[in-house]
């Protein structure tokens, strides 16, 4: 496999065309990334469960490179299947993912993401190797992490 | 354009100018460079780089100032370099301004007619105020730094400002440019060529419908410089403006030209050092143009790189490079608007045209599409590229750009239409997908 077809694995072409998650409720609480060089957009937000103490699901809308959008996709699928197992996030648990994810696109191609952790999200681990793009991949984790802030 | 007659350069020749870039040599994701983002910068010739370099390591000084030998050479090699770009430009000397770049051209400008309207500068530069109920007019196709200092200007000034629409073909509406343009109307401000479509504006339609109101006319030629013949008096245009880096100069430089009755009213926009006559400690009395508006230590070296890069393309003859990029201009939208899925920016039949070209790409995000020229080595733009409003008049958010210099070959730009052609295939977005 090229590194372009790396980048671009199959997994991620499928979520940019058919995203996961896309719907945002009129009213709820959302933070809204931009990516100013090439006019990414992603409005995201985090679905609680009654308590208020983990995350059930993430819903978000955006328009931009298969990157970012699929990157968001892939983020909400990923919280739905924890919610699913029974294991919702809490905001320690999704923080450290976010933290674990930045560290691993920053890493030059240096650290994959582990597919235990992260599901089929791991297959943005070629992002890693442009740095350009790394941005793009961050921006729905970006907004996730600025409504985990709000609430700290 | 083609419309000159002068002859296109043969593969020889050809060879001979690629041969003069270093950076051709090399080669990216395994392929040779193909460089086709000469439109965001250009890439250098070594005469270029060694000017440049040679200035510091031979005459570096501080210049109009200090009495020993360095500063003298330092001076005179720096004043000859405004001469250059004066005789590039076929202009004065004094009308030849040094900026860091285009960008900070423009917004000397229009920092200097906000000046005027605050009243400085006396009664030379009172017919330059601006007050409400006057009217700015720039264009929907604008670069957004000959957008942005112009609506921060109306703001200033409470002065309105409007703007000539494009048409679905990127073409600026001459029509309805008829009725914007008029009495209220004290500045036009507009693109020499669209850095988006690659389209040349009908200045002789535009120019004379602010002459007749009695408007400025500032003329934003970056893309043009590089390709055309740029000739601000036979334009009939107030002021220009044009960056160094895109004409093959280094970056740190652009140039203001100016009319000299308009420079020499016009109040400065930034204060300090070398620009002065008298100074006390409640006021100063300032130099004529070009000293009142090249505060500071100006960019020496860049000046300097700069005129080797005019020299560069005086010698190559910029009649004999439009021929050229003729050529390349024609085949890139000819092979660009037949493939399947691919839409072109800026269709005017009408319109001469540089050497760039801007597409969407259906089912496939500009970002996308870039990444996958780079894999085959081809550097292109993807982005708004810095014009938003026009990517928003014409239905799209980002495009990919390529564009072309004077070393562009006819098999560079058949391996990047081939490259175009293979995008939606890779991305899955051919026929099937909706």
């Amino acid at each position: 496999m090229s590194a372009l077809e790396q980048l671009y694995q199959q997994i991620i072409l499928d979520h940019s065309k058919h995203p996961h998650g896309v719907g945002l409720e009129v009213g709820e609480e959302t933070s809204h990334q931009r990516n100013p060089v090439c006019g990414d957009e992603i409005t995201l937000a985090l679905r609680w469960n009654p308590a208020g103490a983990r995350i059930e699901a993430i819903a978000w809308e955006g328009a931009g490179c298969s990157i970012s959008q699929s990157s968001a996709s892939l983020l909400a699928t990923l919280a739905e299947e924890s919610a699913d197992e029974g294991a919702p996030w809490t905001p320690e648990e999704f923080t450290a993912l976010i933290e674990e994810f930045r560290e691993a696109l920053r890493s030059r191609g240096a650290i994959a993401l582990d597919e235990e952790r992260f599901g089929d999200a791991a297959a943005l681990s070629g992002v890693s190797r442009y740095v350009a793009r790394v941005k793009c991949a961050m921006l729905a984790w970006v907004a996730a992490e600025d409504l985990l802030a709000r609430r700290a | 354009m083609g419309t000159s007659t002068a002859a296109p350069f043969t593969g020889a020749e050809l060879e001979a100018i690629r041969a003069q870039f270093p950076i051709l040599q090399r080669e990216v994701q395994g392929h040779p460079l193909v460089y086709l983002d000469s439109a965001a910068t250009a890439q250098k010739p070594q005469r270029v780089i060694d000017a440049e370099s040679s200035f510091y390591a031979t005459a570096n000084a501080a210049v109009h100032r200090g009495a020993h030998t360095l500063a003298g050479e330092a001076t005179e090699l720096y004043e000859d370099a405004r001469l250059t770009i004066a005789r590039f430009l076929h202009v004065d000397e004094n009308e030849v301004v040094f900026t860091s770049h285009a960008t900070e051209a423009l917004n000397l400008i229009a920092y200097a007619l906000g000046n005027a309207s605050l009243g400085m500068g006396g009664a030379a530069a009172a017919p330059y105020a601006l007050k409400p109920g006057d009217e700015i007019v720039t264009t929907e196709l604008e670069h957004h730094a000959n957008l942005i200092p112009w609506q921060e200007l109306a703001a200033r000034t409470g002065a309105t400002l409007r703007h000539i629409p494009v048409r679905d073909n990127g073409a600026l509406d001459v029509e309805v440019a008829r009725s914007v343009i008029g009495e209220r109307t004290r500045v036009l401000a507009l693109s020499h060529v669209s850095n988006v479509t690659g389209q040349v504006s009908p200045l002789a339609q535009l120019v004379p419908l602010a002459r007749a109101v009695g408007a400025l006319v500032v003329l934003d030629s970056c893309q043009a410089a590089p390709h055309v013949p740029l000739h601000p008096r036979e334009l009939d245009v107030d002021l220009a403006v044009f960056s160094g880096h895109k004409l093959y100069g280094p970056t740190g430089i652009g140039v203001l030209y100016g009319r000299a009755e308009v420079l020499d009213a016009l109040p400065p926009f930034l204060y300090g050092g070398s620009m002065i006559t008298t100074v006390t400690m409640e006021k100063a009395e300032y130099l004529p143009s070009p000293q009142r508006f090249e505060p500071g230590t100006p960019r020496i070296a860049q000046a300097i790189g700069l005129a080797e890069a005019v020299r560069f393309v005086d010698e190559l003859g910029l009649d004999r490079i439009a021929a050229s990029e003729h050529a390349v201009a024609q085949r890139l939208r000819d092979g660009l608007s037949v493939i399947p899925g691919v839409r072109l920016l800026g269709t005017d039949p009408a319109a001469p045209r540089v050497a760039l070209a801007s597409v969407v790409v259906d089912g496939v995000h500009a970002h996308d599409a870039g990444q996958f020229l780079d894999d085959r080595g081809i550097a292109a733009r993807v982005g708004h590229h810095c014009a938003q409003p026009l990517h928003r008049r014409l239905g799209a958010t980002a495009s990919l750009r390529l564009s072309a210099a004077v070393h562009t070959t006819a098999q560079e730009v058949e391996l990047a239409l081939d490259a175009v052609a293979g995008i939606r295939s890779f991305f899955g977005a051919g026929g099937s997908t909706p």
